[in-house]
């Protein structure tokens, strides 16, 4: 992190950092994009394919919402509704919430963060985008042509002997998306293993590699099997096999067991990076060490572990066994302690920090609280006697949408505010970002909240109509969606804005330590103008030369 | 009697007091932790926010006691309630000597339950307050799942096994009852009623409604119709012996002729009418015919109701003695299954 | 510096004509790819790991059925295709010794036997398929299983349906490790015209040992695949 030094002297007219050579100035075209190896220009095409997927899935769940204002299902036929709420998971689970983080910010900050010029295989992850598009295509195939309604967990003998929808052309687009998540966290592992900078030692590394790290872990080990899963569906559903029909001797739990040892830790491929991002947000608004870096830092590991041994849990009422449920119930508590280490060693940061309240240290501060939310009501569904009754309700939707939205989307917006003045060069307003934070608060807690009490009122879940005494808490909830969609819109319109009409944000905006800061923004197509040596930790804010750097910090608006 | 705008579910079984508390003393924990996290977010943020632009946060480390503290303290946390949820868990699937067995059978869309008495009923379940009852579940296509939550359970109802949960009611009323694991277009129609009522008004219902035979007579008729009899006949010697005689068998330990022992529950028996060559009894040949697809589920119930009415005859012992887990049974206690243990084979000795 | 920002640090020095622009010398080059072929090599087990899953499973419910519709495999055709798929590992390990002593030409040769022990193997493969579309015993519409002799007592009344699950497995499983030949050997026959142009030697042929670790991968596959489907269980009879 001494290169400060080397990089060329930093200016703030408009003038001339536009002139500065960077990786958006570096070629001009179309095809300088579609064949582009550059990490940061692959986070752009994967920023725009991801907004696109996030738009769709955001469409569905606004039916959904729609569908739900009154008791009676009248505004669907219940066929529709289902496809609705089926391609609402799908599409939002495998095509948003998976790549999200890692596909966009990763692929831009893991180089950045270890002071290297580009990703180990800068081809496979062009690649990736490329696999990730098709099997979007695939699947959006399967939704134009009338879609799936499966839900989007496909369970059997439902999807392979019942449904007549696109079961396996969506089967087929998700096992190809498959390979897209494969490559991007094995060039995440090489790059993070062989591709660190001179002096950066893994405990040196920021938290949001640590993350992005176990992350990929979980990556590598859980998708292949979720794409035999979904390949072997597929081959039941064409050549009517019998491997999980229990008509044909198959067992259709075998399938659960198949589906979930993926499909649970990709909760935490989702989750994981969110975390790391919270971790920059807070260190750099605090100006502050995270507290318990290698404490933070296991605990990713120990999530990314764990994560592999509780998908039971998804199958305490399916007819497992009670002595299975017990161990896998515990060993979900256990998931939830390294969590918790989390968001105690955030909230400690803050003490005797040095505060900031830009629009990404909202997002942040948001994070901790619905994450917390959701992280206990998760340890509440894991204990047996209580998950009988809210498993399947609208209980157990409210708590993988605090997860999910409250801790993932969060993170992501978080994530993307704080970095946008190192992708773009630009600022975005500061009082319609901060307005869009409340927002998305607001609306996110009226529509989720109420679902807590919907199900444990016993409201199940995917119900196209439900009884006429649930009516007030969905009525809420789709209120709460709608400012929520407002929310979500806004980010959108001002960051397209700002890339023609905002300020320039000068290299550092907000006078934040880190490798990604000490080169230009936007970067080079190379990173670096010399290769970084790191001679100190992530978050060194007590440094002689950090000083320097703070007169440069730019308050927004 | 219903609310428009209810914010806390009924509670009309025995079981759901338990589920309430835990519910209240976790809610209680959770709005204990995010009130702590909140607050001290916002004392920080009002405490140390920025002053000036140059200013930097403090290199503080907290002590290794308060990492280890905030580790353990909601790990205790976390196993005492571990323990709680699990004691309960494990009571929903014992149920206790004196349950009456019914039977529930998911089909896309509707549930189609017998009364022990023989009454039938679709999406419709009357109970009397008082009495446990044992739901028997079996599904003839997708999977359901069998949920009522004024009684606060739910178990899955999955193709090709039995599963079970049971139940007390407390309070008459009229409640909700749900198909809560997705199984295609009309799920959200699949719902019905649960009626409970005084033991006397049960009763009346019962005489009232359509006279049906009970479960065991509709068993008994079909193990004559199906020639059941003509094998598996009390009594019989030499020639004639070509199966083992039911009777007191239910409930009991059966020796295979691989060497294992199993108990023979429902989902022994029901295994031994649709594959009845997977566990053939010690000391008989496997020359009994499958009956998959001459039976329905509901008849499957019927006669598995039948085998299980068969009383020990003559000096037969009545089976299982006080070693085996499962509960020695009798006639009118059933409570052989004691976990929604799978159909399969391979079932330990 | 400051003055000519975009100056690669690299220029100045020679470097090999193979080396990537993102990685420094060709030491971290090759060691990024190992990790990366390693690591695909674990998806790939996790990949067959769930079907292996799946068949042990089932193996341990229908046990009788597993076991005669093993029988039908052709032990034979399967040993001699184990024997062949070693061969072939040996030959691609010789080419990239060929590549390690400098011998342009011998990396060529080799890999071409290589390739045709690979296509031996299909080969011999599809002509097992194509005994099990003449005795029916494809699972589908006409599907077809009785025991090949007529002492076997037969305790699995469901045997045909719990066969089919049998013959659905070996298909996937042999089907997807032939899908990783049929890769593997387009693979190598683009790396064969490479050798022969002279693209490798003893300092770079970073390229063969990937693919090396690749076959020698599917090779273990089968491995695991020929006595699991084909051996085991074959005394229950």
């Amino acid at each position: 992190m001494n290169t400060t030094a080397a990089a060329p002297p930093v200016t703030t007219t408009a003038e001339t950092a536009f002139r500065r050579p960077n990786y958006l100035n570096a070629a001009y075209g179309v095809r300088s994009w579609l064949l582009t190896r550059d990490h940061k220009r692959i986070a752009i095409l994967y920023l725009i394919s991801v907004t696109t997927f996030f738009a769709i899935g955001s469409l569905f769940a606004l039916l959904i919402r729609l569908e739900l204002l009154t008791p009676e299902g009248d505004l669907f036929q219940p066929d529709t509704y289902n496809r609705l709420f089926t391609m609402h998971g799908v599409v939002m689970v495998f095509f948003f919430l998976i790549p999200a983080i890692p596909a966009v910010l990763g692929n831009f900050l893991v180089p950045l963060m270890i002071g290297a010029k580009d990703l180990a295989f800068p081809k496979l992850n062009l690649a990736s985008w490329y696999v990730y598009n098709l099997g979007g295509i695939f699947t959006l195939w399967a939704i134009i042509h009338g879609g799936v309604d499966t839900g989007w967990t496909f369970y059997t003998p439902f999807s392979t002997h019942y449904s007549n929808t696109y079961v396996i052309a969506t089967a087929l687009g998700i096992f190809i998306n498959g390979f897209s998540t494969i490559f991007t966290g094995l060039n995440f592992i090489v790059t993070i293993h062989r591709m660190r900078a001179p002096g950066l030692t893994w405990f040196r590394l920021p938290l949001f590699i640590w993350a992005t790290y176990a992350t990929s872990v979980i990556i590598v080990l859980g998708t292949p099997v979720i794409a035999i899963t979904l390949l072997l569906v597929a081959v039941e559903k064409t050549f009517h096999l019998g491997i999980f029909d229990p008509a044909l001797g198959g067992d259709p739990v075998l399938f659960q067991h198949m589906f979930w040892f993926y499909s649970h830790p990709a909760v935490y491929i989702m989750i994981l990076p969110a975390m790391g991002v919270e971790s920059e947000l807070i260190a750099a608004f605090a100006r502050k060490r995270i507290v318990g870096y290698k404490v933070v830092a296991f605990a990713s590991i120990a999530i990314a572990v764990l994560g592999f041994l509780v998908w039971g849990h998804h199958m305490f009422v399916a007819g497992e066994s009670i002595y299975a449920a017990t161990i896998f119930s515990v060993l979900s508590m256990l998931v939830a302690i390294p969590s918790a280490v989390k968001v105690f060693n955030w909230t400690a940061t803050l003490y005797q920090g040095s505060i900031s309240f830009q629009t990404p240290m909202l997002y942040a501060l948001g994070f901790i609280g619905l994450f917390t939310l959701g992280g206990l009501t998760g340890v509440m569904v894991a204990t047996l006697g209580f998950d009988v009754h809210v498993h399947d309700t609208y209980f157990v939707v409210a708590h993988f949408h605090y997860i999910m939205v409250g801790g993932t989307i969060m993170g992501y917006l978080g994530g993307l505010h704080y970095w946008w003045p190192k992708i773009s060069g630009k600022l975005y307003p500061a009082f319609l970002s901060k307005l869009a934070a409340l927002l998305v608060f607001v609306g996110f807690n009226l529509t989720f909240f109420p679902q807590f009490i919907l199900g444990y009122l016993g409201m199940p879940r995917r119900y196209w109509s439900y009884p006429p005494e649930f009516q007030v808490l969905n009525v809420l909830s789709t209120a709460g969606a709608s400012i929520l969609g407002v929310g979500y819109l806004l980010p959108l319109c001002y960051f397209i804005w700002s890339m023609r009409y905002g300020k320039d944000s000068g290299d550092n905006p907000w006078g934040a330590v880190g490798l990604e800061w000490d080169t230009t923004s936007p970067p080079p197509t190379e990173n670096f103008y010399t290769t970084p040596v790191v001679t100190h930790g992530p978050y060194e804010y007590n440094r002689e030369e950090v000083h320097n750097r703070m007169s440069q910090e730019v308050t927004l608006g | 009697m219903r609310s428009s705008f209810p914010l806390f579910p009924d509670s009309a079984s025995t079981h759901a007091g338990t589920v309430d508390a835990i519910f209240i003393i976790w809610s209680l924990v959770s709005i204990f932790f995010t009130a702590l996290i909140a607050g001290l977010i916002v004392y920080f943020m009002a405490r140390y926010r920025r002053r000036h632009s140059e200013e930097v946060g403090a290199n503080e480390e907290v002590s290794v006691w308060l990492e280890i503290a905030w580790s353990v303290i909601p790990l205790a946390i976390c196993l005492a309630m571990f323990v709680w949820g699990t004691r309960s868990f494990f009571d929903l699937y014992r149920p206790p000597a004196d349950a009456v067995e019914y039977t529930a059978i998911g089909r896309q869309w509707m549930w189609k339950i017998q009364h022990p008495e023989g009454q039938r009923e679709i999406d419709t379940l009357h109970v009397p307050v008082g009495q446990s009852i044992k739901m028997k579940l079996a599904s003839e296509d997708v999977i359901h799942s069998f949920y009522i939550p004024a009684f606060r359970i739910k178990q899955d109802a999955v193709p090709g096994r039995y599963t079970s949960i049971w139940f007390r009611a407390s309070k008459p009323g009229v409640y909700h009852l749900f198909c809560a694991e997705y199984c295609g277009a009309e799920h959200s129609r699949m719902i019905g009623s649960v009626i409970v009522m005084e033991p006397r008004d049960y009763q009346n219902w019962l005489a009232g409604g359509s006279a049906g035979k009970s479960m065991v007579a509709s068993g008994g008729d079909l193990f004559q119709s199906l020639a059941c009899v003509t094998c598996h006949r009390a009594g019989a010697t030499g020639r004639l012996a070509r199966g083992p005689a039911l009777e007191g068998v239910f409930g009991s330990p059966v020796k295979l002729v691989d060497g294992r022992t199993v108990i023979a529950d429902d989902n022994y028996v029901r295994e031994s009418i649709l594959n009845p060559t997977a566990k053939v009894v010690a000391g008989w040949d496997p020359v009994m015919p499958t009956f998959q697809g001459q039976v329905t589920e509901e008849q499957l119930s019927q006669l598995i109701a039948y085998v299980r009415s068969l009383g020990p005859i003559g000096s037969a012992p009545a089976g299982g003695t006080g070693g085996t887990p499962a509960g020695t049974t009798t006639a009118d206690s059933p409570s052989a299954a004691t976990t929604p243990q799978t159909a399969g084979p391979g079932a330990p000795q | 510096m400051a003055s000519s920002p975009l100056v690669d640090p690299h220029a100045t020095q020679a470097h090999h004509r193979a080396l990537a622009h993102q990685f420094d010398s060709l030491d971290q080059q090759k060691e990024s790819s190992t990790l990366g072929m390693w690591l695909f090599l674990v998806t790939e087990i996790m990949f067959f790991g769930g079907l292996f899953t799946a068949y042990v499973i089932y193996r341990t419910l229908y046990p009788q059925a597993f076991a005669l519709a093993s029988h039908t495999l052709n032990v034979p055709l399967g040993g001699a295709n184990t024997a062949i798929l070693i061969g072939s590992s040996l030959t691609m390990v010789l080419a990239i010794w060929a590549a390690q002593v400098n011998w342009r030409k011998g990396i060529a040769l080799f890999l071409l036997a290589t390739i045709a022990l690979g296509a031996t193997f299909l080969g011999i493969k599809s002509v097992e398929y194509r005994e099990k579309f003449e005795t029916h015993h494809v699972p589908g519409p006409s599907f077809h299983f009785v025991p090949e002799s007529e002492h076997v007592k037969v305790t699995d009344p469901q045997l045909e349906r719990h066969a089919s699950i049998f013959f659905s497995l070996y298909f996937i499983m042999t089907g997807l490790h032939a899908l990783h030949m049929i890769i593997g050997i387009g693979i190598l026959a683009v790396l064969t015209v490479l050798a022969w142009k002279g693209k490798y030697d003893s300092e770079y042929h970073n390229p063969l040992e990937m693919t090396g670790l690749y076959w020698h991968f599917v090779d273990i596959v089968w491995i695991f695949l020929f006595p699991l489907l084909y051996l085991l269980g074959a005394h229950a009879r």
